[in-house]
C-alpha cells in the first residue's frame, strides 16, 4: 500500500545561519503521529536563539491537526526566542493558519498540588465534609416525609389510596414467590445443620423449639427485607432517579404536587402494610421447610412438629418478628426514594445510587435488627 | 459537476403499518449545506438517520462518500464512521465525560496522537465553537442549552469530518442564539469546507445559509434546489410552508411580493 508515502514526514538540516525544516506528506490526523514525534525532538535539536525556516510547501493534506501540531511548534520555538519563517504555504494552508493561529496560545497554568500529604488531607476533608453533608439532607428528607405525613392525618381524604394499593400489589404480592421460596430454602438450611448437631445428643424434638422461634423472630423478617431491598428499594430509587432526570419531578413541583405526597408517602405506606404480611407468610414458608426436613432427616412426623410448636413456641415470638416489619419496610423505603432524588443530570449516577440505595438499605435493616435484640432482650421478652 | 457525497435513491421506510417514506431520492453535492424540511412527521430525521447508519430503510439505497452504506463489513462501517460528524437534536452528549472528554473522545479512541496535541485540538474546538475556555472542565448538566448545542457541534468536529449532519441544529434556541449559530455552521463551512446536511424547520436557517435543499411531505419529495427554483412550484406544502404567516413576511422582504 502506498500508505507510507502519505504519512506527514519532516525533515531537519542545519545550515549555517539557519535550521531547514521540511514538511511534506500528508499531515492530517491519522497520518502525523510519528511528525508530532520527530518535531518535539526537533524543538530541542535546534539552539535556541537561532533562524528557523519551515518549508510546508510539499505538504499534500493539512486538516485541523496538522495546523495545530505546526502552531504548537511555532509556539514551542517562539518562547526559545528563534525566529521562524514558514514557506510555501498555499491558499488553504494560510486559511487553517489563520482560523487557529489565537485559538492556540499559551496553556494556562494549572495549579497542581503535588504534596501527596496535602492531597490526603484535602481528599479527606472533601469526604467529611460530604459526608456531613449528606446526614443533613437525609435529616431534611426525613423532616419533608414527616410533614407530608401530618398533611396526610390532617386531610385524610389526600391519601393517594389507588397508589398505596398499587405498590401494595408491586412490592408485596409480586414479591410473595420469591419471598417464600427464599424463607423456605432457609428454614431447610438451618434444619439441616441442626438436625446433625441435635442427632448427636438425642435431642431430636428440640429441632422444633430451634426452628420455630430462630425462624419467626429473626430469620423471616431479615431474609424478607433483604430480599425487598433489593427488590422495591432499588426500583425506588431508579424510578424516582428517571423521573428526577427526566425532569418529571420539575414538573411535578410546579404543578403544585408534593413529591413526597404523590411518590414517597405511597411508597411507604404501602410497604410498611405489605411488609409485615410478607413476613408472616416467610414464617409460615420457613417453618414448613423446617418441618419437611425434620421429617426426612429426624423421622419427626409433620404432628409432632406441630404439636411441639404449639407448645413451646410461644406467640410472643412470632409478634416480635412481625412488629420489625414496619419498621425495615419504613427504612428501605426512606433510603430508597432519598437515594432516588440525589440522582443528579447524569446517566451514571442512577446506577451508582441504586447501588447505594440497596447496600444502605441492607446495612440498616441489620443494624436496627441489632438494636431491636438488644431491647427486647434487656426487656425479657 | 461537483461531486455527490450523500445519494438516496428510491427510498421506501415503514413503521408497521405507517408508510413514511414512499420512493424517496436526493442528492447531496460536495461543500454544500443542504437542508432536509417539512413537517412535522414527515420523515426527516427519519431520513437522516438512514443516511448515518442508524436505520435501515425498507428499501432503496444509500451512497456516502462513494459507499454503500447499507452493506457493509463492521470494518468498513467504522471507516466511514470517522468521516462524518452528527449533532443531535438534544446534544446527545455523554453526561458522565466532561466537556473537554466528550469533544476529544473521538480522538482518543481512534487515533494515536500525542496527549499534547490532543488537548490542544479540543481546546482550539471549544474556542472555535465560541465556547469560553472554563467550559472544558463542565459536565454537560452544567452547561445551558444553547451551549450544550455548541459543545456538541466541537465534538461533531472534533475529527475534521467531511460531512456534517445536524439535526435541528436550532431547534430549543433563542432568535439571537439560532442566527449566531448558524452563522458559526456558515462560517466553520467555509473556512473547513466540509459538506453539510442539515434537518431543520427554522425558516430563518433556510432563508439565510441552506445552499440546496428539498421539501418532504405525503411521503415524498415535493421539491428540491435551490430556494428561488423551490418557490415556484405550487403545492399546498410549500405554500403551507413559505406562505404561512411566519413565511409571509420573509418572502415580502426577500421578493417584494
Amino acid at each position: 500500500m502506498k500508505e507510507n508515502n502519505k504519512k506527514a514526514k519532516v525533515d531537519l538540516v542545519s545550515k549555517a545561519d539557519h535550521s531547514l525544516l521540511t514538511c511534506t506528506g500528508e499531515w492530517s490526523l491519522h497520518s502525523i503521529t510519528d511528525a508530532a514525534k520527530k518535531l518535539k525532538t526537533a524543538i530541542r535539536q535546534v539552539p535556541d536563539q537561532s533562524r528557523i525556516i519551515l518549508d510546508i510547501s510539499s505538504v499534500s493534506e493539512l486538516d485541523s491537526a496538522g495546523t495545530i501540531l505546526l502552531l504548537q511548534f511555532i509556539n514551542a520555538a517562539e518562547r526559545s526566542m528563534n525566529e521562524i519563517d514558514i514557506v510555501g504555504a498555499n491558499k488553504k494552508h494560510q486559511i487553517m493558519f489563520k482560523m487557529y493561529k489565537d485559538q492556540i496560545h499559551d496553556k494556562p497554568t494549572k495549579k497542581r498540588i503535588d504534596n501527596i500529604l496535602t492531597r490526603l488531607l484535602i481528599k479527606t476533608g472533601k469526604t467529611t465534609l460530604s459526608s456531613l453533608n449528606e446526614v443533613i439532607l437525609f435529616v431534611a428528607f426525613l423532616g419533608e416525609s414527616v410533614t407530608a405525613l401530618l398533611f396526610y392525618i390532617r386531610h385524610p381524604s389526600s391519601i393517594r389510596f389507588g397508589a398505596i394499593a398499587k405498590n401494595i400489589e408491586e412490592a408485596g404480592i409480586r414479591a410473595l414467590p420469591i419471598v417464600a421460596l427464599t424463607s423456605f430454602l432457609i428454614g431447610v438450611v438451618i434444619a439441616y445443620q441442626s438436625a446433625v448437631q441435635l442427632e448427636k445428643f438425642g435431642a431430636n424434638i428440640f429441632i422444633v423449639d430451634m426452628i420455630g422461634i430462630s425462624v419467626t423472630r429473626e430469620l423471616a423478617p431479615l431474609i424478607t427485607a433483604i430480599v425487598v431491598a433489593g427488590r422495591s428499594g432499588s426500583s425506588y430509587t431508579a424510578q424516582i432517579g428517571v423521573m428526577k432526570l427526566t425532569e418529571e419531578i420539575d414538573a411535578m413541583k410546579t404543578m403544585g404536587f408534593n413529591p413526597f405526597r404523590f411518590l414517597v408517602l405511597p411508597r411507604m405506606i404501602a410497604l410498611m402494610i405489605a411488609m409485615p404480611l410478607m413476613i408472616f407468610l416467610a414464617d409460615i414458608m420457613g417453618i414448613a421447610g423446617g418441618m419437611l426436613i425434620s421429617k426426612l432427616q429426624l423421622n419427626l412426623s409433620f404432628s409432632e412438629f406441630i404439636q411441639r410448636l404449639q407448645n413451646v413456641v410461644d406467640t410472643k415470638h412470632l409478634w416480635v418478628g412481625l412488629i420489625k416489619g414496619p419498621v425495615f419496610a419504613w427504612l428501605i423505603a426512606t433510603v430508597g426514594c432519598f437515594r432516588g432524588f440525589q440522582v443528579s443530570y447524569n446517566t451514571e449516577s442512577i446506577g451508582r445510587y441504586t447501588t447505594i440505595s440497596v447496600v444502605n438499605a441492607i446495612f440498616l435493616v441489620i443494624a436496627s435488627d441489632a438494636i431491636f435484640s438488644i431491647i427486647f432482650t434487656e426487656l425479657g421478652i | 459537476m461537483t461531486k455527490i457525497v450523500v445519494k438516496m435513491e428510491n427510498i421506501v421506510t415503514r413503521f408497521g403499518e405507517n408508510l413514511v417514506h414512499d420512493d424517496v431520492s436526493l442528492s447531496v453535492r460536495e461543500g454544500e449545506i443542504y437542508g432536509l424540511l417539512g413537517g412535522s412527521g414527515s420523515g426527516k430525521s427519519t431520513l437522516l438517520r438512514e443516511m448515518i447508519m442508524l436505520l435501515k430503510p425498507d428499501s432503496g439505497s444509500v451512497t456516502v462518500l462513494d459507499t454503500d452504506v447499507l452493506n457493509l463489513s463492521a470494518r468498513e462501517a467504522e471507516t466511514i464512521r470517522i468521516k462524518w460528524g452528527v449533532l443531535f437534536q438534544s446534544g446527545a452528549l455523554y453526561t458522565s465525560l466532561t466537556i473537554a472528554e466528550n469533544i476529544g473522545i473521538g480522538l482518543k479512541e481512534y487515533t494515536d496522537i500525542p496527549v499534547e496535541l490532543r488537548d490542544d485540538i479540543v481546546r482550539a474546538k471549544i474556542s472555535m465553537v465560541g465556547l469560553p475556555e472554563y467550559a472544558a472542565g463542565l459536565y454537560p448538566s452544567e452547561l445551558s442549552g444553547g451551549m450544550v448545542k455548541r459543545a456538541s457541534l466541537a465534538r461533531a468536529l472534533a475529527m475534521d469530518p467531511s460531512i456534517l449532519f445536524l439535526d435541528e441544529p436550532t431547534s430549543g434556541l433563542d432568535p439571537v442564539g439560532a442566527e449566531a449559530f448558524d452563522k458559526l455552521i456558515l462560517a466553520l463551512r467555509d473556512s473547513l469546507g466540509f459538506t453539510v446536511v442539515m434537518v431543520t424547520h427554522d425558516l430563518d436557517s433556510i432563508w439565510t445559509i441552506v445552499d440546496r435543499f428539498c421539501v418532504l411531505g405525503d411521503r415524498k419529495v415535493i421539491a428540491e434546489g435551490i430556494l428561488d427554483d423551490v418557490m415556484q412550484i405550487d403545492h399546498p406544502v410549500i405554500h403551507n410552508f413559505f406562505k404561512g404567516n411566519r413565511g409571509a413576511i420573509r418572502s415580502k422582504a426577500q421578493y417584494g411580493k
